[in-house]
């Protein structure tokens, strides 16, 4: 595992206003961090800092070793950045908007031919190539912004919200791409669509009001909901009320919540344990035919809640 | 500083005023304007001598109106559609940026300012004019044009409203302009003392562009146009760092 990013206390104040407030994280190579968020809790502000976009009021950021403070243009030079919105110049064609990224990054002949070719088709933007940036759609300028990260093959990408606004199909192709840069980089990805919490990371940083919230894996973060483990069961030939009161009679069984009558409980396990088979067993025990019974995941938008909002009473 | 990277900005970004009919309109402009001046303001034909004093002399006048114009959109554009970020996340420094960026309103302006080769064919054709002194106050022009697109620059990078840039550069070098023309300078000399009157004249892009439109290359003039630039393309990279994210 190398460190690829360090942060470390890092802060910035608009005036009064603490916009980041003492965020500290590190980054491997062969991590991809979702970095999680409400709007305004200060994710792309922290990455405006990363890239070196704004100075950090205190706090040290280091790009593969080097700071970002004393050495701005080493770390731009390692690293791809997708900003915000995926400004680029609007009259430019795809083609020579590439170009220019390329002979800035200090790429030229047939390496720089190479370089926009392999971007290109990468984020799959070939057929465009020639039409000017501002005549193409929402989702093809958010892949030109893409291939402009990924076209020097940096050692760190950070996207902000590199799937926003794009359609299904569109989302898909660029977590596909995500995935298959993976392994030899290390990547940050903010976003507030939960379902990429799975679909693209291997660890999350929450963070709300500036502060991080969480640090861990989206494991993890799924067992900090309640529903983590539950189970519902339902069993045919037996009376609601009884059943329930059984149910709640159990050791291993915190709480239980009636569900509609199809559907039958909701058993919540203590400490997140799994109790699907030793429930099951009970019941048999009793000669009750199981009529349904899952176990459930955590619910990412509960976690979400109860993790950026830890003051407001979290409801289903 | 790097060369190469100033070269790559300033080529992306004089090429960007070709990609919109932006170039054409100014160009055309420009010439109307130079021709008219030349021809009813300056009375080119009347006063029967060789050369492009009419020309030039007026170029100040025209440079207050049009330079805001390429200058307006250099940083205003680039805040307003965010494409700073990503520029100013690019390995390239603020001054590489700044100076590339000016270098390429430069030479489209140099490029304007050649198409009126007409003219000096012409002058050439009817007599005998001292081509040294046209080539001088050629590049005598250039350079002014360079102070006028400077201050333009500069006042590009402190709002993201195009329109805002146009006038306030527009007002910044009326003054410049004018704190050597003639009411002005005798506004001041009736009770101002004479040293502040100088100083005042001293700075005004007249006084230091009429000498060169005579042909009269001065190190003096010279030198104030080139620190005129470099004071406010400086004070462009200041700007630009401390305001690129508001």
């Amino acid at each position: 595992m190398t460190l690829r990013i360090e942060i470390d206390d890092l802060a910035k104040h608009f005036g009064a206003i603490k916009a980041v407030d003492g965020v500290s994280f590190s980054v491997s190579k062969g991590e991809v961090l979702g970095f999680l968020g409400p709007n305004g809790a200060g994710k792309s502000t922290t990455m405006k800092m990363i890239t070196g976009f704004l100075t950090p009021t205190h706090g040290t950021v280091r790009v593969c070793g080097y700071d970002v403070l004393q050495d701005p243009i080493s770390v731009k030079a390692h690293l791809g950045y997708l900003p915000e919105g995926a400004p680029a110049y609007a009259d430019m064609t795809p083609d020579g908007f590439l170009k220019f990224i390329a002979e800035i990054r200090g790429l030229s002949g047939a390496d720089r031919k190479r370089a926009v070719a392999s971007a290109a088709e990468r984020a799959r933007i070939t057929t465009v190539m020639h039409q000017p940036i501002e005549t193409l759609s929402k989702g093809y300028k958010r892949r030109v912004g893409l291939a402009q990260a990924i076209l020097h093959n940096p050692p760190v990408l950070i996207l902000d919200e590199p799937t926003d606004g794009l359609d299904p199909n569109q989302k898909h192709e660029v977590r596909t791409l995500i995935n298959e840069m993976a392994e030899d980089k290390a990547i940050i990805i903010s976003t507030h669509i939960l379902e990429e919490v799975h679909a693209l990371c291997n660890r999350n940083v929450v963070i709300a009001n500036g502060k991080v919230r969480f640090d861990g894996t989206p494991h993890e973060l799924e067992a900090k909901s309640r529903y983590y483990n539950a189970v519902c069961v339902n069993v045919a030939n037996i009376e609601q009320q009884a059943f329930e009161t059984f149910l709640t009679s159990l050791d291993f069984v915190s709480d239980v919540e009636a569900l509609d009558a199809q559907a039958g409980f909701r058993v919540y396990p203590k400490q997140g344990a799994q109790i699907t088979a030793e429930l099951s067993e009970k019941i048999r025990a009793n000669g009750w035919d199981i009529d349904a019974l899952h176990a459930e995941h955590g619910r990412l938008d509960e976690v979400f809640r109860s993790i950026t909002m830890p003051n407001t009473e979290s409801s289903n | 500083m790097k060369l190469h990277n100033i070269w790559f900005i300033m080529k992306r970004e004089f090429n960007g005023y070709f990609a919109t009919p932006v170039a054409y309109v100014f160009i055309i402009i420009f010439l109307l304007l130079t021709g008219f001046s030349t021809f009813y303001v300056g009375n080119f034909f009347e006063r029967g001598e060789a050369d492009l004093y009419p020309f030039f002399s007026l170029h100040p006048w025209l440079y207050i109106l049009l330079i805001p114009a390429i200058s307006m959109r250099l940083w205003a554009e680039e805040r307003k559609s965010g494409s700073v970020e990503l520029l100013m996340t690019l390995p390239v420094s603020v001054f590489e940026a700044v100076l590339g960026k000016f270098l390429a309103a430069w030479a489209f302006t140099g490029l304007a300012l050649f198409l009126n080769f007409p003219l000096w064919i012409t002058v050439n054709f009817l007599g005998n004019p001292d081509n040294g002194v046209i080539i001088a106050s050629f590049l005598g022009s250039l350079l002014m044009a360079g102070g006028f697109l400077s201050i333009g620059s500069c006042i590009s990078a402190i709002t993201k409203n195009q329109v805002i840039a146009f006038v306030l550069s527009l007002i910044i070098s009326l003054v410049f302009v004018l704190s050597g023309y003639g009411i002005v300078i005798d506004f001041f000399a009736g009770w101002a003392p004479q040293t502040l009157v100088e100083t005042i004249s001293s700075f005004s892009f007249l006084t230091h562009f009429d000498a060169i439109s005579k042909g009269v290359i001065d190190m003096r003039d010279m030198m104030y146009f080139i620190s005129l630039i470099a004071i406010w393309l400086f004070a462009n990279a200041l700007i630009i760092n401390a305001r690129k994210a508001d």
